[in-house]
């Protein structure tokens, strides 16, 4: 298992989007020109809809839990009753067996093994999910892009100590660093300085899934800027007196834009499929939290008598991370129809 | 190329040190508390813990405690305190059910990867190449370890097509051999076909636009000998470059979620059953073991591609 592979050919003008009169297009700017390309990739938007829709639903989930389902997502209901089919039935009948998914605001989805409301469960790890997904890949993209810029500007002996650090973490699996990293820290917690973060804070899955994705963005990143770097524009900045961070920030980044947008996209993706393993092995996210790594591991015990609770929260992983991947796709083929980045787990 | 070889060996011991000076670290240096008690595992008394500091020397500079954990390793000596289990012993007997699992899954997924891949780029842009292009993104989307619970449950549990559980030896009795290991394949495999098929599909479609292609319809080949023989082998190229990679990197650690849902005591296992019982002497043998591997067969495959291709020894160009 690898990561992001990106593999970038050189720059050039890609090619307009088929079917716009010719007047429209004259004058766009790039990103005008990608969002005709998007827009008219009805799969990869309907896409992008459903990712935000899901991020949407699970914002909601306090709505959810208050006012359907009237319970929290750690609160047990073991040794209570409902009423099923005009009968009075346990959440969690006496044999272990939970509750299985009826339509009933309160456990739409069934119980799991502590009576605990598996929709309001699905609700909150969603948000837990998708939280890290998107922190994590921030994560990445800030080091990678800072990592990307000094190497590819500065190259020399900057460059060769980088670029070789970033090669031994690329060797490394990923799950394994992930493994090992998680747990770990989440044994003694990570102290940096008086940055002190607790063993079971979220905090510790999210800087592991960040870190380890860092070379598979930084590189593609660090060769597109040594190849920018050679053109006229730089000469042009460097003429005028510009200074290395200003040559950095207003001249090199914007033209790595679109790349790092599309990275991003499929990185959350990625992140959340590694969440959810290293969840699932138990050096991922800590209980109490839930995520829907966690509730696959927990649903995972009792399957053979309650598989909705493995089945659920995987089918909404799959769900999110293909709505991201078709959308990143899409973003891809939009911002930069000849470049070829591909994910690689 | 003699010259090469060494190069490149000389290159993987360097890296190899680096990935045992980071495992060392993450295991000993980064976590903010004391690295006996967490080696000593769950049930750790002040004995124990005693015990582990002079055993790993970790009362001595970071250096010394370096080379302990080294010595340890490859003398075949470190042990779990939590288990009182000899790890690198663990490990070799874990081998051959991870290199069942994973040579079989490798076969399978190349074997697929290249009929989806081709059938996707011959038929660009028909029914048969978007069918195919949803059901890879699909399989990358899929959590590995969900997938395989979703077949243990339906078409073992339910359907009974299958064993649930664990690894029957090769040499023991072939037949359940792989009747015991056909999910696992199935596992591991489906997440490989979904990407290798897309870049192989996409490598056939910027090949099919080669000048020699075209040299070779107009000598007048048919079209069958052209998309196999032209565009097909000269795709290859690339995927077979990541093979390398995956395939080193599935032994070294990627199959540990699927070893662990199907109960095939590997390496896979052995490494899930430690971080349940946060035992980290195991963890501390099957990282390095992993990366060892994964190390070593990126250095393989880089010297065979030497070997196929002249330039790449010759520094003239990059790997494709």
């Amino acid at each position: 298992m690898g990561g992001l592979i990106g593999e970038v050919e050189a720059p050039g003008e890609p090619p307009l989007p088929v079917g716009v009169p010719a007047e429209e297009l004259r004058g766009s700017s790039p990103w005008r020109l990608a969002w005709m390309r998007l827009r008219r990739d009805r799969m990869a938007l309907a896409f992008g809809v459903l990712f935000v829709l899901i991020v949407l639903v699970c914002l909601a989930a306090p709505l959810w839990a208050d006012h359907v389902a009237h319970t929290g997502p750690n609160q047990n209901h073991i040794t209570d009753k409902v009423i099923r089919d005009g009968q009075e039935t346990y959440v969690v009948a006496p044999d272990g067996t939970p509750l299985g998914p009826g339509l009933h605001g309160q456990f739409l989805l069934g119980a799991d093994q502590n009576g605990r409301d598996v929709m309001v469960r699905l609700l909150y790890g969603g948000r837990t999910s998708i939280f890290i997904g998107v922190i994590a890949a921030l994560v990445t993209t800030v080091f990678a892009v800072l990592v990307g810029l000094v190497c590819g500007y500065y190259r020399g002996w900057i460059d060769a100590v980088l670029s070789r650090a970033l090669e031994v973490v690329w060797a490394f699996p990923v799950l394994l660093l992930g493994i090992a990293l998680g747990t770990t820290l989440s044994l003694g917690g990570l102290k940096i300085g008086s940055l002190v973060v607790a063993g079971d804070s979220l905090w510790i899955p999210i800087l592991i899934i960040g870190f380890v994705y860092v070379p598979y963005m930084a590189r593609p990143i660090r060769g597109e800027i040594l190849a920018l770097r050679e053109k006229e524009f730089v000469e042009a900045a460097v003429a005028q007196g510009k200074g290395p961070i200003r040559i950095m920030v207003s001249e090199l980044l914007p033209n790595v834009a679109s790349t790092i947008i599309v990275f991003f996209t499929l990185n959350i993706a990625n992140n959340m499929l590694l969440e959810s393993s290293l969840s699932f092995l138990g050096a991922g996210v800590r209980p109490p939290n839930a995520s829907w790594g966690t509730m696959i591991a927990d649903g995972y015990q009792t399957i053979y008598t309650a598989p909705h609770l493995t089945i659920v929260p995987g089918l909404m992983i799959v769900l999110t991370v293909l709505a991201l991947n078709v959308f990143g796709d899409g973003l891809r083929d939009a911002l930069d129809p000849r470049a070829k980045i591909r994910l690689e787990h | 190329m003699a010259r090469f070889i060494v190069r490149r060996t000389l290159g993987m011991i360097a890296v190899l040190f680096a990935i045992s000076v980071i495992v060392f670290l993450i295991f000993n240096v980064i976590p903010n508390s004391d690295p006996a008690a967490r080696i000593a595992g769950k049930n750790a008394n002040p004995a124990l813990i005693a015990r582990v500091t002079t055993d790993l020397g970790l009362d001595q500079p970071l250096p010394v405690q370096y080379l302990t954990m080294m010595k340890q390793i490859f003398t075949g000596e470190l042990t779990s305190y939590a288990s009182s289990q000899n790890v690198v012993e663990q490990i070799w007997k874990g081998l051959p059910a991870t290199f069942s699992l994973c040579v079989g899954a490798a076969v399978l997924w190349m074997t697929l990867a290249v009929v989806f891949g081709y059938l996707s780029a011959v038929h660009a842009g028909k029914f048969t190449d978007r069918a195919l292009t949803v059901l890879s993104l699909v399989g990358i989307s899929m959590p590995v370890f969900w997938l395989a619970a979703i077949l243990l449950y339906y078409l073992s549990f339910k359907a009974q097509l299958f064993p649930t559980s664990s690894y029957v030896p090769l040499t023991k009795d072939p037949a359940n051999w792989a009747y015991h290991l056909i999910l696992p394949w199935i596992t591991l495999a489906v997440l490989f076909v979904g990407f290798y098929s897309r870049v192989l599909r996409s490598n056939m479609l910027d090949v099919m636009n080669e000048d020699y292609v075209r040299t070779a319809r107009a000598k007048g080949l048919g079209e069958r000998q052209i998309r196999i023989k032209h565009v097909l082998r000269n795709s290859m190229i690339p995927v077979i470059t990541l093979f390398g990679l995956d395939f080193g990197a599935v032994v070294g650690g990627g199959a540990i979620l699927t070893e662990t849902v199907f109960n095939l005591n590997g390496v896979g296992l052995y490494a899930g059953q430690a971080i349940g019982s946060l035992d980290l002497p195991p963890l501390i043998g099957v990282t390095m073991f992993g990366a060892f591997f994964i190390v070593l067969f990126n250095t393989i495959v880089d010297v065979l591609y030497a070997f196929l291709d002249p330039r790449i020894r010759l520094g003239t160009a990059a790997p494709a």
